[in-house]
C-alpha cells in the first residue's frame, strides 16, 4: 500500500500511533454542526417545531425529569472525579485535538448546567464547582458537542465508575428535542420509519420490485432460485434488516448472503415491508417514546405474519436496541418459539448452521481478499451474542475464518471492547458533517493501516450499515478503494456452495448426502 | 468551650455525613434504570456482577486499562486512606479490636503512601494540559483539604507528638454523649477541622464517587435480557 499522503496530498494527516494524543485544539470544532431539524421533521416526533419561547424553564425541568426517571443520567453527573481517564479515549478528540470532545469536558458541557440548577455547590458557589447558569450560547454549544459524540462507549469502558458519556449526549438530545432544537438527519428518518417502515422511506412496491431484481441476480449467479420474500404469512423466521441491505454498496452483499445462509440451511424466511428497517435512530436522539413507536412495529410485524423467530441482520445499534431493549419496550415476546433466543443475531444463526455441518464452503473463493475486522461500537460495547460474555467478538471472527483463509486482527487495542467507533455512528452519518467524520475515522484507519504494512490486509469487514457507508466514503481518503470495507455475510456469500449450484462451467455441486462432506 | 465546639462540630459533620450519604443513596436506589445498559462484554449472573464490582473497588480495574500513572496514584492514595482510616479505629474503641492493633505500623507507612498518591494525583492535574483543563477550583481544593489532613495528622505523629490518650479519651466521651476536655494542641485542631469540612462535604460533592459507583448501570447490571425479560416499574412502562 502507498502512502495515503502521496496519492492525497490533501488528505488527513495520517498518525503512525492510532493511540497518539493529540495538541489541544481549542475551539477547533466549534463551527462544526449538524443542519437542524425542520418544524415538519419535529413534530410527528411530538417535538416542538422550532425553539419554544420559554426553552430556558423547559430546558431545566427536563434535566430534573431525567435525573428522576434514569439512574444512569443522575449517577454520572454527580460521580465523576474529573481524574482524567476518558481524556483521551474518544476518537473525535484524538482526531479534532479539540479539549471539548474529550469524553469528561463533553459531559460537563451538560454536567455544569445540573450543577447550577440541581446541587447545593453549584447554587451557591458555582464558581467553585464549575457552574454555569442555561444560556442560548450554552444550547448552542450543546448542539455542537453533542452532535460530536457518536455514543460509541469507548470512553465508559476506561471510566473507574463507567459513566458512559453515550447516555448524557443521548439525554442532552433529548433535552434539546424538547426545547426545539431537533437535528434534521436523525429526526427526518424516525419519521419516515413511523410513516413508511424503513429509513429509506422504501415503500412496499419498490423494495418488491428490488428483492425480486436481487432474487434474479442469485439465480444468474448459482443457477440456483434463491428466494427473498416479502411479508410471507407463516414463515418462520422474521428477517429484521438495515434498509441500506435492500440497496448500497456493500451492504446488499451482506443481504444475499442471509438469503443463501436461509436457503440452504432450508428454513423459511421472510421480510416484513411494515417493519423494513431494523435501525431505530429513536436511541440516538434518547428518546425511549420514539425508540418504542419502532419497536413496536416490529412486534406487530411478527404478530401479523405469524412468525416464530425474530432474526436481526448486520447492524450495530439495531442490534443494541434488539438485543436489550426490544423486548422491554415492546414484549413480551410469548407467541414466539421458546426454543429460539428474542432476538437473534444472523450471525448466530450462521455460526450454529456452520457448527452442525449444513454449510459448505470453498475458501478460495476468498482468496484475493486479505481480511481483517471491524467491532462496530454498540455490538462490542452494549451487546452480545451466543451465550457467554464477549461472544460478539468471537462469533463474527468464527464465521469469517471459516470462510477466509487469510485473517490477521488489527491492534488489541483498538479491537474488541477497545474498538474505536467508525466515526459516523449515532447519528452523525451525514454529508455535513464529513470533516468530523472524517477526522473521527483517523483512529481506526491508522489502526487499519497498521496491518496493511504488516500483513498486507486489503479489506475489513463489519457488521454495522453505518459501519459500512462511513467507511466506504472515507476509506478512500487513507488510500483504500471504497470498496475496501465488505459485509460479513458478503463473505460468507462468496465462499458458500449451494446444493446444486453451478461451478466453472457446467459441474454442480451435489447434495449434502451425496457428497458426504461437513 | 473549645471542646464543646468541636464537640458540637463532630456531631453535626458525622451527622450530616451519615445522613447525606443515606439519602443520596436512597435516591439513587429509588431513581428507575429504564433499560438494560450494561457495558459488555459484561457477567450474565448476579454473582458474575458482584466479582466485576469488586475488581473495580479493590483494584480499579477499568483506571487500571486506562492510564497507569492515574492508576498508580489513585490506588496508592486510596489504599493508603483506607489503612489510615483503619488505623484511627483504635481512638474510637477500648479495648482496641485485635485487627487494629495489628494494622497499627502498617497504618503508619499508608500514611506516606497516602501523601504520595495525593501529589501524584496534584501533579498530574497542574502539569497534564489535558486534565488541567478538565479541574475546576474546586478539584483543587478537594485536594488541597486531604492533604492538609494527611500532613497534620502525620506531624502529630513524627514532628510534635500530641498528648494522644487524651485524645482517645475525649473521642469515647463523645461516643457516650459526654463532653470532655479536648487538648489544645493548634496541629490537632487543624487536623480535626478540616476533618470535619470533609465530612461536611462528602455527600455534596464529588465525593460521591464512593457510593455512586456501586450504582452505575453500565457496571452493575447482569447481561442477560435475552434468558429473563427486564421489565422495570417506570413511569413510561
Amino acid at each position: 500500500m502507498a502512502s495515503p499522503d502521496m496519492d492525497h496530498p490533501e488528505g488527513p494527516q495520517i498518525v503512525a500511533d492510532p493511540l497518539k494524543v493529540p495538541n489541544l485544539a481549542f475551539g477547533a470544532m466549534a463551527e462544526i454542526k449538524p443542519f437542524r431539524a425542520h418544524p415538519n421533521h419535529q413534530e410527528p416526533l411530538g417535538f416542538p417545531g422550532e425553539l419554544v419561547g420559554n426553552w430556558k424553564e423547559v430546558a431545566i425541568e427536563k434535566i430534573g425529569e431525567l435525573a428522576n426517571t434514569n439512574r444512569a443520567f443522575r449517577v454520572y453527573l454527580d460521580a465523576c472525579v474529573k481524574c482524567g481517564a476518558c481524556t483521551d479515549k474518544c476518537h473525535y478528540f484524538l482526531g479534532t485535538g479539540d479539549p471539548k470532545n474529550m469524553p469528561v469536558a463533553r459531559q460537563d458541557l451538560l454536567r455544569s448546567v445540573y450543577r447550577r440548577y440541581f446541587t447545593f455547590a453549584g447554587k451557591y458557589f458555582p464558581k467553585l464547582v464549575g457552574a454555569r447558569e442555561l444560556t442560548k450560547e450554552v444550547l448552542e454549544e450543546w448542539y455542537t458537542y453533542y452532535h460530536q459524540c457518536s455514543q460509541c462507549r469507548r470512553c465508559s469502558v476506561f471510566c473507574p465508575y463507567g459513566i458512559d458519556t453515550a447516555e448524557i449526549s443521548m439525554a442532552a438530545r433529548e433535552i434539546l428535542d424538547t426545547v426545539g432544537m431537533g437535528q434534521k438527519y436523525c429526526n427526518e428518518i424516525i419519521g419516515k420509519v413511523k410513516v413508511i417502515g424503513n429509513n429509506l422511506g422504501l415503500q412496499e412496491k419498490a423494495l418488491r420490485a428490488t428483492l425480486e431484481d436481487l432474487e434474479e441476480d442469485l439465480e444468474d449467479e448459482t443457477g440456483v432460485s434463491v428466494r427473498i420474500p416479502l411479508d410471507e404469512k407463516s414463515a418462520d423466521i422474521l428477517l429484521v434488516t438495515p434498509s441500506a441491505d435492500f440497496f448500497a454498496e456493500p451492504h446488499i452483499d451482506g443481504l444475499l448472503g442471509y438469503a443463501k445462509v436461509f436457503h440452504q440451511a432450508g428454513v423459511s424466511w421472510t421480510v416484513s415491508s411494515y417493519a423494513s428497517e431494523a435501525a431505530n435512530f429513536g436511541l440516538f436522539i434518547g428518546s425511549q417514546d420514539n425508540m418504542k413507536a419502532l419497536c413496536q412495529r416490529i412486534r406487530h410485524a411478527a404478530e401479523d405474519l405469524g412468525v416464530k423467530r425474530i432474526i436481526f441482520g448486520e447492524c450495530g445499534h439495531a442490534w443494541r436496541v434488539a438485543y436489550n431493549f426490544l423486548d422491554t419496550l415492546a414484549g413480551p415476546f410469548d407467541f414466539l418459539d421458546p426454543n429460539y433466543p428474542v432476538p437473534q443475531h444472523i450471525l448466530e444463526f450462521t455460526l450454529d448452521q456452520i457448527e452442525r455441518g449444513n454449510l459448505r464452503f470453498d475458501k478460495s473463493k476468498n482468496d484475493h481478499i486479505r481480511l481483517t475486522y471491524h467491532d462496530s461500537c454498540n455490538v462490542a460495547r452494549a451487546s452480545r451474542m451466543g451465550d457467554k460474555p464477549g461472544g460478539q467478538f468471537e462469533v463474527p471472527r468464527a464465521v469469517l475464518r471459516a470462510v477466509c483463509n487469510n485473517f490477521f486482527d488489527m491492534d488489541r487495542d483498538t479491537t474488541h471492547e477497545s474498538t474505536f467507533c467508525c466515526g459516523g455512528g449515532g447519528g452523525l452519518l451525514t454529508d455535513e458533517l464529513m470533516d468530523l467524520r472524517t477526522k473521527g475515522a483517523n483512529p481506526r484507519m491508522t489502526a487499519l493501516q497498521r496491518v496493511t504494512e504488516d500483513h498486507g490486509v486489503t479489506h475489513m469487514a463489519a457488521i454495522c450499515a453505518i459501519c459500512k457507508t462511513q467507511f466506504s466514503k472515507v476509506m478512500p481518503q487513507f488510500g483504500y478503494e471504497m470498496d475496501s470495507v465488505v459485509s460479513v455475510h458478503q463473505l460468507v456469500s462468496n465462499a458458500i456452495l449451494l446444493d446444486g449450484q453451478e461451478i466453472d462451467g457446467d459441474d454442480r455441486v451435489p447434495e449434502v448426502a451425496d457428497a458426504g462432506v461437513t | 468551650m473549645l471542646s464543646a465546639l468541636y464537640a458540637g462540630l463532630f456531631y453535626l459533620s458525622a451527622s450530616i455525613l451519615v445522613f447525606g450519604v443515606v439519602l443520596r443513596m436512597a435516591i439513587y436506589a429509588r431513581t428507575p434504570a429504564p433499560l438494560k445498559i450494561a457495558q459488555t462484554p459484561a457477567p450474565t449472573t448476579r454473582i458474575g456482577v458482584f466479582w466485576r464490582m469488586l475488581r473495580e473497588v479493590v483494584f480499579f480495574q477499568s483506571l487500571f486499562k486506562s492510564n497507569k500513572w492515574i492508576w498508580v496514584f489513585g490506588w496508592t492514595f486510596h489504599m493508603g486512606l483506607l489503612l489510615v482510616l483503619l488505623r484511627h479505629l483504635r481512638y474510637f474503641t477500648n479495648p482496641v479490636w485485635f485487627w487494629v492493633e495489628w494494622i497499627q505500623p502498617v497504618g503508619l507507612y499508608a500514611s506516606f503512601a497516602l501523601v504520595i498518591g495525593l501529589l501524584g494525583l496534584w501533579s498530574r492535574r497542574l502539569l497534564v494540559e489535558r486534565i488541567r483543563y478538565i479541574s475546576s477550583p474546586s478539584d483543587h481544593l478537594m485536594l488541597a483539604l486531604l492533604f492538609g489532613i494527611a500532613v497534620s495528622g502525620m506531624a502529630m505523629k513524627f514532628v510534635a507528638r500530641v498528648d494522644i490518650v487524651a485524645v482517645k479519651v475525649y473521642f469515647l466521651g463523645l461516643l457516650r454523649f459526654k463532653i470532655l476536655d479536648l487538648p489544645p494542641d493548634p496541629i490537632l485542631l487543624v487536623h480535626l477541622g478540616l476533618v470535619f469540612v470533609l465530612m461536611f462535604i462528602f455527600p455534596i460533592s464529588k465525593l460521591l464517587h464512593g457510593p455512586g459507583v456501586f450504582f452505575s448501570p453500565s457496571r452493575n447490571q447482569v447481561d442477560n435480557p435475552r434468558e429473563q425479560r427486564y421489565a422495570p416499574r417506570t413511569p413510561a412502562n
